[in-house]
């Protein structure tokens, strides 16, 4: 590190072969910003993965649903109560008994919440899974095969759009009369594809035109197999941008039409716990307990699919994992008294 | 065209440096390189493909970008460090001062504005005081300079042909008339003619507003043609600088005896043309010694134990870095 410390950032001398700032070695430079030579157990995962594990806050996100759908998925072995059932008095505070209070009704609010949990993550994921299938395969091939197969999808794409989602689910829902989890989770997923589809068209329009795409038609390649391997690969990012809005819009859509009274009342999930907590007044009665569990698990599941939209658009862009080191190479420039900005 | 005027230098660069940094490495692309670009030169930097050439342009005009960073060196424009510039300094240096001409101009240019438009807002924006009409006569004139008629001035770059659209760039570099154009392979795209016809026409345009350039390009004929100076890279390190006219006929380092074996003369009887047998180093694992010594006919144990520095040499008028000539 002797020439690390002996650089002065700017020397005023007058001979100008002594001016100029010594660079650090090689294996200074890595040790000042931080590149190891020698990659951790991630050097075994493919780039994309290792990406992944090693993004912070791709990570967190991964962490919170992964816990969120853990808890569902056990919830018969973290609670003995049962969600549909009187478990105590009314309005019990949490405590050791009840770790998350009871209802109005007297039912476990820890036991509603993973039970729950339950049918709102699977009508939120499936929804925004279907919603980012159908945007993608109708986006693609109106991109891809464009003429009048573009006309004909293009025009159910805008029917989607300017269709109004949550109104249009008000009106099935009082047409199928106490719509279910399942029935909201289907329209939602047949309404929510719009914005997925008219993105990925337009990204396919521009994609078609360039190159290689068009050197593979002229390989030969089939046209099924240019959209998934040629095509699709570059649309990733748009897929999982889709998927993680539509979720979140499932999610959100879905607790809004519950907590309007519009759902099946006797369905346990996040939002009818909502619905009755407003129907009992535990807000004016200081039940906070059965409000702010639903709540704040919508948030976090919202909150978590975000974090991993983030980590997705590293790995789909490796541009930005070389951003990672703008901290480090700005207090290397810093430190030599140089300028950081580049625009 | 070879006459090359002693005047003192424009842009000095002493020890650059500039690494490009990896996930789990560090590589080295230009390693404390010299060189002085003079008034109303043309310096050329010739070498091979990722000897570090067009890094090096990047770097004078501020413009590495990640995971790009210039380690170490400096460069000094009219006396002043560049690579200290604040934003507002620097927006000014580049284009004022410093122009660019890419390699690309179907990249360069916005296929969905005029051209007017984008010549008139490089003016606008550096030069406010002008206004639309006076932006818009300079357009003219920059027009006439590269001999494009004006009258095409408001078509689309679609309308113009490979050759045009280079000039049109090289129009927009003169626009604000700065003392330095770094061109970075600017014709490589295009045929010989149109390429001669370009080159003629920066050579006029030079000694009419007396400008600067920095050329880069693979095309050693070319280069010599066009260059006072030229400067031969080989692995991120320039091993001889030399008057254009000497560097064929008389090179002092074994790379660029090499790179001008590997050049076929036009006259003169049939030879067989010889290349550089191997590859450049890893620059992430870079020899201790001289990097050109595997390949170097001429290496000795010198060689592979220290690296030559880049020495002037009266008596050649050039410089070189080679321990052969000790």
């Amino acid at each position: 590190m002797s020439e690390l410390t002996q650089s002065s950032p700017l020397a005023l001398g007058a001979q100008p072969d002594t001016g100029a700032a010594l660079a650090p070695t090689q294996l200074e430079l890595m040790r000042e910003l931080g590149v190891k030579p020698r990659p951790g157990w991630t050097s075994r995962l493919s780039p994309g993965l290792a990406a992944f594990v090693t993004n912070g806050k791709g990570m967190a996100g991964v962490v919170i649903l992964l816990i969120l759908v853990l808890t569902s998925l056990c919830a018969p072995l973290l609670t003995d109560f049962d969600p549909k059932r009187r478990a105590g008095k009314p309005h019990v505070e949490p405590g050791y008994e009840h770790v998350l209070g009871t209802t109005r009704m007297g039912k476990d609010v820890f036991t509603q919440l993973v039970y729950g949990g339950r049918v709102s993550l699977a009508v939120g994921f499936g929804a925004g899974i279907a919603a980012a299938m159908i945007g993608l395969a109708i986006g693609i091939s109106a991109g891809y095969f464009g003429g009048r197969v573009d006309d004909i999808l293009s025009f159910f794409v805008n029917v989607v759009l300017v269709l109004p989602g949550l109104p249009l689910i008000i009106v099935i829902a009082t047409m199928v009369e106490e719509a279910s989890p399942l029935v909201i989770g289907l329209v939602l997923a047949l309404t929510g594809w719009g914005w997925a589809a008219r993105t990925i068209r337009t990204q396919t329009l521009s994609l078609r035109t360039r190159e290689f795409v068009l050197s593979a038609e002229l390989m030969g390649e089939k046209k099924w197999r240019i959209i998934l391997v040629e095509i699709f690969p570059n649309m990733l990012s748009f897929v999982m941008g889709g998927f993680v809005l539509g979720t979140i819009a499932a999610i959100l859509a879905e607790a809004a039409l519950e907590f309007i009274g519009l759902g099946d009342p006797n369905a346990v999930t996040w939002g009818t716990m909502l619905f009755w907590a407003q129907n009992n007044l535990a807000l004016q009665s200081g039940a906070w307990w059965e409000i702010w569990p639903p709540c704040i698990a919508i948030m976090l599941t919202g909150a978590a699919l975000v974090l991993v939209n983030f980590a997705v658009d590293e790995i789909t862009n490796p541009q930005l994992r070389a951003s990672r080191r703008i901290g480090g190479i700005r207090r290397f420039l810093n430190r030599r008294g140089r300028s950081a900005d580049v625009f | 065209m070879s006459s090359s005027p002693v005047s003192r230098p424009l842009m000095e660069v002493r020890g650059l440096t500039v690494d490009y940094v990896g996930e789990t490495s560090v590589a080295r692309a230009v390693n404390g390189i010299d060189f002085d670009i003079r008034e109303g030169e043309a310096f050329g930097l010739a070498g091979e493909s990722g000897c570090g050439k067009s890094t090096v342009a990047f770097a004078l005009a501020r413009l590495t970008r990640l995971p790009g960073l210039v380690s170490g060196g400096s460069v000094r424009f009219g006396g002043e460090e560049v690579l200290s510039f604040g934003k507002a300094r620097l927006k000014a240096y580049r284009w004022r001062e410093v122009s660019f001409v890419f390699q690309s101009a179907m990249n360069a240019l916005n296929p969905v504005i005029p051209v007017s438009e984008q010549i008139m807002d490089v003016i606008e924006t550096h030069e406010p005081r002008l206004g639309e009409k006076g932006a818009r006569a300079r357009a003219v004139e920059m027009f006439e300079l590269v001999g494009i008629p004006p009258a095409r001035l408001d078509d689309y770059p679609h309308q113009f042909s490979g050759g045009m659209r280079q000039r049109i760039c090289i129009a927009i570099a003169l626009a604000l008339k700065p003392r330095l154009i770094i061109m970075d392979e600017p014709t490589t795209a295009l045929d010989v003619v149109v390429q001669r016809d370009i080159i003629e026409q920066i050579v006029e345009l030079k000694a009419q507003l007396g400008f600067s350039v920095l050329f880069i390009t693979h095309d050693l004929g070319l280069m010599i043609e066009f260059c006072d100076r030229i400067g031969v890279m080989y692995s991120g390190e320039l091993v001889e600088v030399a008057p254009a006219s000497s560097i064929l006929t008389n090179p002092q380092h074994p790379y660029t005896k090499a790179l001008g074996n590997s050049f076929p003369p036009l006259t003169g009887p049939r030879q067989r043309l010889e290349g550089i047998a191997g590859s450049p180093p890893d620059l992430r694992m870079l020899p201790k010694g001289c990097r050109f010594a595997p390949r170097c006919p001429h290496a000795m144990q010198v060689c592979a134990d220290t690296a030559p520095e880049l020495r002037f040499y009266p008596a050649q008028q050039s410089e070189a870095a080679c321990h052969l000539l000790n």
